[in-house]
């Protein structure tokens, strides 16, 4: 069986993002903040050495509006 | 078990404790107004919340281990939780239990953070701020050490710590409020077309 | 697949006071038959007895006919029709997946009509509300739905009242299977948005919601789901399966088949609701309205639609083709601009009541939109300095795709057009330079005349 390849994609639910900011402290590789302060992300797949980071800003986010969303690469 | 030790341990972590949940309140304070720096970011400031809160909790057990175990006064392991269930300074015990009581809830629900929902999780903590003023007037009524200068010199700088931070909070959060709502507008509805033929 | 490839450009008019009617072209009573407003214009009449007259009874399904929800599935899919509500999505597959949901379904009728420049549901409420009524009960009968809701803003008074009407004549009838509700949610601009409406329904605030995965259908409860249609939308499916899916190919154009109905407002002398064959050119359509002057620009789509140049004026009104131009179909809105009006101004003005309707969830749009429409205004004003239009434009950037619903992206959409029809005007205004007309009254119904 062919190991499937999972990528994660970062997600921001912009309901309850309330700008707090800790993702972009976290992850400044992948989030940088627009001039309101909420974060602006790509879509693009989190490289692996970046996974650990991204897992913590997605814990550490006081209102759970940063979300990790894992698909499998065909 | 009676030992001057026992009182000792009591009376210290207690103080200890204190001051603990002192720096934790003004930590959260800090957090909920986005505070920051380039030294402690604002993720680092919520771990420290974190983190010197479960070290409160830990001086905090001490404390009402030691409390308990020592028998030169009955205080029974039920008023722990249960308030007025101590014969011994009564009210001040039971503001005690109160204290412990809160500060329960905030834990189990901080735990227990990621399979409940984010309201009930708010709500609780917000429960949390009440343990501070609780804490402190259990602190008084008890007493023992309350006519030490020192002591009186820390209790009054944990007062100003968590008045100033509470101000601070206060004053913030209505600004920041004020301003996003100014920005929508409060509804009108434009009178729209004028309908004046209609074709089929 | 459709034959009938001709484009239908003689839309005939009747006035409402028939003394100076005028009839563009004689259409074949067989032709205006099966259109929205036919029965209306034929027979002056919105009660349930004229409708009857003129199409006769919905073909609802007879008791225990299990086969009729897929046969009437498959005729809407025969007929294309696409949703008359602003996105154009084909009705059939969003037949096809709320009828999949499991639990007791819900049929909305959306008759919200936020949008300030469109008109087209009111009036079809008010002279064919028994179409639209027909269309929700087939649409009900397809989904074994247990309730008919039509959501009508709480401040449109006289669209309620026809409804309930045409609600009352259908009572004791065999007319309504399915029972017919009407719910008034508060008339903001984003309260029709699917979503808002399903979560006012629920009890809650009547703000969007965050949909990540459009394929889950919207429940109200834990487990009923919803299928929300625009009410012309739901008025097309009950000529369809009246007339058959021919029919609604019988106008149009290929890729777009059927009538559509559009609000023509701004610059001209008979604005109104007309009913036009998908693929009538925008220059014939607006042409109907009569246009006071020289067509400088027309907003198409609605306030969160998109402007397009007067050289575009024969571009056919359908959706791909508008899309191919710029354009936008959206809720069937057309808004002229005349040469003695500035576009910038008026982009102004839609921007900053568009940022007053922000729902307020989403920071990008709450704090985005006013700041955009502040440029705008600057511009307008002749005010920006040399650094704003690049500021202007990483705003626009900014914005966009940002919040939970596409409200801020409609303002987007059209301030970017607007700065791409209007360039040269665009640039005068930049260089300290404003025209005159910026402080003309405004010909879009915003309700704010100050410029």
């Amino acid at each position: 069986m062919t190991p499937q390849r999972v990528h994660t994609v970062i997600k921001v639910n912009p309901i309850s993002c309330e700008a707090y900011g800790y993702c972009a402290e976290l992850l400044p590789e992948l989030v940088s903040l627009d001039e309101w302060g909420y974060p602006v992300v790509d879509g693009t797949p989190v490289p692996p050495r970046l996974l650990e980071l991204a897992r913590r800003a997605a814990k550490e986010c006081p209102r759970r509006a940063f979300l990790l969303e894992h698909a499998a690469e065909r | 078990m009676s030992s001057p030790v026992l009182w000792y341990a009591t009376r210290a972590t207690g103080l200890v404790s204190l001051v603990l949940l002192t720096a934790t309140t003004v930590l959260g304070i800090l957090t909920a107004n986005r505070a920051s720096s380039s030294r402690w970011p604002g993720f680092a400031l919520q771990d420290l919340h974190r983190r010197v809160s479960v070290i409160t909790m830990g001086f905090l057990a001490c404390h009402i281990l030691t409390s308990v175990v020592d028998t030169y006064v009955h205080i029974g392991w039920t008023s722990i939780v249960v308030p007025f269930a101590s014969s011994y300074k009564r009210l001040w015990v039971a503001l005690g239990s109160v204290g412990v009581d809160l500060l329960l809830a905030v834990a189990v629900t901080s735990f227990l953070r990621n399979r409940i929902r984010a309201r009930t999780w708010r709500a609780v903590h917000w429960l949390a701020y009440l343990s501070w003023p609780v804490a402190l007037s259990h602190s008084f009524g008890m007493g023992t050490d309350m006519r030490e200068r020192w002591v009186i010199g820390l209790v009054v700088a944990c007062i100003a710590a968590v008045l100033g931070a509470g101000l601070w909070r206060i004053t913030l959060a209505a600004t920041r409020r004020q301003r996003a709502l100014a920005l929508i507008s409060v509804g009108h509805r434009p009178e729209g077309v004028a309908v004046k033929h209609i074709s089929a | 697949m459709p034959t009938a490839t001709t484009t239908s450009t003689a839309a005939t008019r009747a006035t409402a006071n028939t003394d100076t009617a005028h009839d563009a072209g004689t259409k074949s009573a067989e032709r205006g038959h099966a259109t929205l407003l036919g029965a209306w214009r034929a027979r002056g009449n919105a009660d349930l007895a004229t409708h009857l007259a003129h199409h006769g009874p919905p073909p609802l399904p007879r008791r225990g006919d299990v086969t009729w929800p897929e046969r009437f599935a498959a005729t809407i899919e025969a007929s294309g029709l696409t949703g008359r509500g602003g996105a154009s999505f084909p009705s059939a597959t969003k037949l096809k997946l709320v009828r999949s949901a499991r639990g007791h379904a819900t049929l909305v009728v959306n008759a919200m009509e936020g949008e300030p420049a469109s008109a087209k549901d009111k009036v079809l409420l008010s002279v064919a509300p028994h179409l639209v009524l027909d269309g929700a009960e087939l649409a009900a009968s397809a989904l074994g739905a247990i309730r008919v809701v039509v959501c009508i803003a709480d401040d449109a008074h006289e669209t309620a009242a026809a409804v309930g009407r045409a609600v009352a004549e259908r009572a004791g009838t065999d007319l309504a299977p399915v029972p017919i509700e009407i719910a008034r949610p508060p008339g903001r601009y984003v309260a029709g948005e699917e979503s808002a409406l399903v979560s006012w329904l629920n009890g809650g605030p009547g703000a969007p919601g965050w949909r990540p995965d459009k394929t889950k259908p919207l429940t109200i409860g834990r487990r009923g789901p919803v299928l929300v249609h625009n009410a012309e939308t739901l008025a097309h499916a009950a000529l369809v399966a009246t007339y058959g899916a021919e029919s609604f190919w019988a106008a149009g154009v290929v890729d777009a088949p059927g009538t559509s109905l559009v609000t023509v407002s701004g610059g001209v002398e008979r604005g109104g609701v007309y009913e036009i064959p998908m693929g009538t050119t925008l220059r014939d359509i607006v042409g109907f309205a009569r246009p006071t002057g020289e067509v400088a620009a027309v907003l198409t789509g609605g306030f969160g639609g998109s402007w397009l140049p007067a050289g575009a004026l024969d571009t056919p009104y359908a959706p791909r083709a508008m899309a191919v131009v710029g354009g936008v179909t959206g809720a069937g809105v057309l808004v002229v601009l005349p040469r003695q009006a500035c576009g910038i101004a008026e982009t102004a003005r839609v921007a900053r009541y568009m940022a007053g309707e922000s729902a307020g969830q989403c920071g990008p749009c709450v704090f985005g939109l006013p700041a955009l429409a502040a440029d705008v205004e600057a511009l307008a004003a002749g005010k920006l300095d040399p650094g704003a239009r690049a500021r202007l434009e990483s705003r626009i950037a900014a914005v966009e795709g940002r919040g939970a619903c596409r409200h801020p992206d409609g303002v987007t959409r059209m301030v970017r057009s607007a700065l791409s029809v209007f360039a040269a005007d665009a640039a005068a205004h930049a260089a300290g330079h404003p025209c005159a007309f910026a402080l003309e009254p405004s010909v879009l119904a915003t309700g704010t005349n100050r410029s």
